[in-house]
């Protein structure tokens, strides 16, 4: 079926929103990449064939939907029930038949599968009273987690299309003024002025002009993205539209990593729910506009996400960066004009054209407007998927909505930025997050990635880890970021291993400088930036493992000592946890670690339950 | 041709043409290991980078690879600032630690004052300082036989899958074209070896010294449409040749003058 103008469309919604009014209870099973890994998909069969199977009244299988990420991935699988807002975590299969019984036939709570309070045990119902929702403002997500993202219907009753619908009716400079008033800057990292961007291309003099979405994605533990492509596609597809029609474009790819199947299976179905609906292809809603998308599968290089590595790989070359004093906006994609936006760029567009520029840019901060979602990851208690209104504290994501350090452990730092970005210390929580807040205090907004370290973690380590991720990710083709992260690298081993001379900071931060200055593409340019911002508020730690050979947090196994204290209660069950049998010890005597054996592997102080194992 | 200003001197340009060359036309020495100019520039060594500036830029400056960015009208380039030279011994350090044994590498730290890298020395490390130059002139030729493989520190000139490249032709041309010698190859009796492969050598039909290699001869036949009989001469019996047909017309004509 092919929707022909926008009244059409719009006849269309109200169709679907009745059709949806018909089961007015619905099961939102979640199978995001979090739940679905804890095995969400079989909750969902298992909801399908229970119901098919009883017969109750008001419940069919059409009311079972399943969505995208719900968010608070740690509790998963989660389900939600609309429109009660019941929200269920930790649900497993063979506790769906208890659901159906109580929560749909009798209308009971189960209390055991509510989410309960880190620490307290306050039990909430409702999603929306738990404060990790309640502190959320969602655009780039708002439908992620609420709709079933396989089901174009399900996208056109929530208002989907609708932007695109408004946008055709308006000439191409006022689309992008709409979006310059909303002063939206680009997801993806750097963020670039989206409307200015479209600007400039849209006054390149070229015969053809591309619009490319960047889905690559490549930061390890950001899963932003890939939530969107995969529980919300349409809003991705939408986003890029409108943007054909500001720019003047009649092609378009979303790059997307291989290693994001369900991602791409999801992109290729709403493709293709579009062209069947006429909403890609020739003669868009009967405006006039032409414009299709294909889907460019990438290797899932990190490197492949900058800008121009991504262009070179989309047109079937090595995704090498290339240096470039010509902007890809100006020379892109087959050196022709191209605007290359991230996953959720575009899938905030839509929004802006509906509720106007003037409303988003009342959101976050004046030079950072709107909302941002970012991924939660490492020691915080809720991990899991949010969006934030820019300007938010870093103290108000991480405790408030994050829940704070699990284990009563303390706060040590916040890497925002992905492995790129820069650690953030506990006297920089009150900072505003935002683009140039984030940049001044040494680290960056990047995609949206946020590893939250507790005083377990050592800083040289973890500059050792980010540093090692780039040296291999640098695509190896200029020498600062090929040979001058590596050495970098190199040396921040040394001193892990408590082999650091005096003057190792002092080379290492003169070889940062000239990285950044000399490097090719944002890679090296942003490289050394693990280094830097640790050693920029941790030096300390940086000199305790070089001038006292110590790793004050314990991590650094060739600078630590495990020793068994008098709180050993002879328990027995250090013994056998160690892999290479350095601990003996008869039951209720305290037990002894033989140093000259033990390599500091933790495998004793992980199991120990009296606190009975000392790191020295 | 557009006036610009090198180091505080005003000089002209050709529009388009990279700042490099005009730099270099300057007599100003300013080093490069990837660049040449039978190959289209990369910009992977970074020695070259330069800080430029325009007046409507009101101070601000960028530091660019000056065999990559284009002469535009006004603008003023520095090529010595300390800032650059810092970054050219940083650089040649890093080098020096990958390729130690490397003399070309070693006479231009040198230059620049460093017998020594502050780094340490990479145990694997080897000749190859990963300029591309091989890489590209390859391309250049239409074979594409090797490439720089993987990525990160381990990146490599290799064939495909790092096995000896299949389309190669035996020219030689990567190992003429690499500056730090790194390329090896034999020639034995009728046979070449290069990239682990072996090739046949065709031999002079009058003086049987070894010409090309029979790909390399195909290969130019089919791109340049030559005729198999020009391959059957060695380049000095040719040019005898040539000499003696010039001879012969010379004395031909002057019997005509005559
Ligand atoms: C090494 C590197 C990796 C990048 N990876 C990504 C990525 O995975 N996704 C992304 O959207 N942008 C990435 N970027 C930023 C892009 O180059 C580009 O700025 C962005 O896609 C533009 O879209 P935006 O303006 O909507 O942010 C990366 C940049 C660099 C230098
Ligand atoms: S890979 Fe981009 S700077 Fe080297």
């Amino acid at each position: 079926m092919r929707i022909t103008s926008a009244e059409h469309l719009t006849q269309l919604q109200k169709e679907y929103q009745k059709e949806a009014a018909k089961f007015p209870r619905k099961i939102l099973v979640c199978l995001g990449p979090g739940c679905l890994a804890a095995g969400s998909d079989r909750i969902y069969d298992a909801f399908l064939n229970h119901i098919a199977q009883r017969n109750i009244k008001g419940i069919t299988v059409e009311a079972v939907k399943k969505t995208g990420c719900h968010g608070l991935c740690t509790q998963g699988p989660l389900v939600t029930i609309e429109p009660d807002g019941l929200f269920y975590t930790r649900i497993q299969a063979k506790g769906v038949p208890e659901i159906i019984e109580k929560t749909l036939e009798k209308n009971e709570v189960i209390t055991k599968l509510l989410y309960s309070t880190p620490g307290k045990s306050q039990k909430i119902e409702k999603w929306a009273d738990i404060p990790f929702y309640s502190h959320q403002m969602r655009i780039g997500l708002r439908n992620v987690g609420q709709i079933d993202p396989e089901n174009i219907k399900d996208y056109v009753a929530v208002g989907g299309y609708q932007a695109l619908a408004k946008a055709l009716t308006m000439t191409p400079e006022q689309v992008i003024s709409e979006v310059k008033t909303s002063g939206l800057r680009g997801r993806g990292g750097a963020g670039f002025p989206t409307g200015k961007k479209w600007e400039t291309c849209r006054k390149v003099d070229s015969d053809i002009r591309y619009v490319i979405c960047n889905g690559d994605e490549g930061d390890p533990g950001a899963f932003m993205d890939r939530c969107i492509m995969e529980g919300d596609p349409h809003s991705v597809l939408e986003g890029m539209i409108i943007c054909a029609h500001a720019v003047g474009s009649i092609s378009g790819y979303i790059y997307v990593r291989e290693e994001y199947p369900l991602a791409i299976l999801n992109l290729q179905k709403a493709i293709e729910a579009a062209r069947e609906f006429g909403l890609l292809g020739k003669n868009i809603l009967g405006s006039g506009l032409n414009f299709d998308i294909k889907i460019s599968r990438g290797g899932g290089a990190f490197v492949c996400g900058e800008s121009s590595a991504l262009m070179r790989s989309v047109a079937g070359e090595v995704g090498e960066p290339r240096a470039k004093y010509i902007r890809s906006v100006i020379k892109g994609l087959h050196d022709k004009p191209t605007v290359l936006n991230n996953v959720e760029s575009f899938a905030t567009v839509p929004v802006i054209i509906n509720e106007g520029g003037k409303k988003f840019a009342s959101i976050g901060t004046p030079r950072s407007t709107g909302t941002k979602a970012f991924s939660l990851a490492g020691k915080i208690n809720n991990t899991g998927l949010i969006e934030v209104p820019m300007g938010i504290s870093l103290r108000e994501i991480i405790f408030d909505i994050g829940g704070g350090i699990p284990d009563g452990r303390k706060f040590k730092a916040v890497q925002t930025g992905g492995p790129s970005g820069g650690c953030l210390p506990e006297s920089k929580l009150d900072l505003p997050v935002d683009f140039d807040s984030l940049t001044e205090a040494g680290s960056m907004m990047g995609s949206g990635g946020m590893i939250i370290m507790d005083d377990r973690t050592c800083m040289v380590d973890v500059a050792k880890y980010f540093l090692g991720f780039l040296v291999e990710e640098s695509c190896g083709k200029c020498v600062p970021c090929r040979e001058g992260l590596y050495q970098l690298h190199a040396l921040c081993v040394r001193i892990t291993e408590g082999k650091g001379e005096p003057g190792d900071l002092e080379l290492m931060e003169k070889l940062s400088k000239y990285i950044q200055l000399g490097s090719l593409c944002g890679l090296g340019q942003s490289g050394p930036n693990p280094f830097m911002s640790t050693l920029e508020h941790f030096r300390e730690e940086y000199e305790a493992h070089i001038n006292h050979k110590k790793c004050p947090a314990g991590v650094c196994r060739a600078l630590i000592k495990y020793e068994i204290i008098d709180a050993c209660t002879g328990c027995l069950a250090c013994i056998p946890v160690c892999p290479v049998g350095a601990i003996t010890g008869e039951k209720k005597k305290k037990h002894f670690i033989n140093q000259a054996i033990c390599d500091q592997c933790g495998s004793c102080y992980a199991v120990c339950q009296f606190d009975a194992i000392e790191v020295k | 041709m557009v006036t610009i200003t090198i180091n505080g001197k005003a000089v002209q340009a050709n529009e388009g043409e990279m700042l490099l060359a005009a730099i270099r036309r300057q007599g100003i020495d300013t080093p490069a290991l990837c660049h040449h100019d039978a190959i289209e520039p990369c910009g992977s060594c970074r020695l070259c980078m330069v800080e430029i500036t325009k007046k409507e830029w009101e101070g601000w400056t960028r530091s660019v690879t000056s065999c990559l960015y284009p002469v535009e009208p006004g603008l003023i380039v520095s090529t010595h600032t300390p800032q650059l030279l810092e970054l050219r011994k940083t650089i040649l350090e890093l080098y020096l630690a990958r390729s130690s044994q490397s003399e070309v590498i070693q006479k231009m730290a040198e230059d620049y004052g460093i017998t020594h890298s502050s780094f340490p020395v990479i145990p694997d490390g080897d000749d190859c300082i990963m300029c591309y130059a091989c890489t590209r002139i390859c391309e250049e030729l239409g074979c594409f036989a090797i490439s720089a493989v993987d990525r990160g520190h381990d990146k490599k000139v290799s064939g495909p899958l790092r096995q000896p490249p299949p389309d190669c032709i035996g020219c030689l041309s990567c190992a003429h074209i690499c500056p730090t010698g790194f390329i090896k190859w034999q020639d034995l009796d009728s046979t070449r070896t290069i990239w682990e492969r072996q090739f046949e050598l065709l031999s002079c039909r009058t003086c049987g010294k070894r010409t090309i290699t029979r790909d390399f001869a195909e290969y130019l036949m089919k791109k340049r449409n030559l005729p198999a009989a020009y391959f059957e001469l060695c380049d000095d019996c040719k040019r005898t040749e040539t000499a003696k047909t010039m001879g012969k017309i010379v004395v031909a004509a002057q019997e005509v003058l005559k």
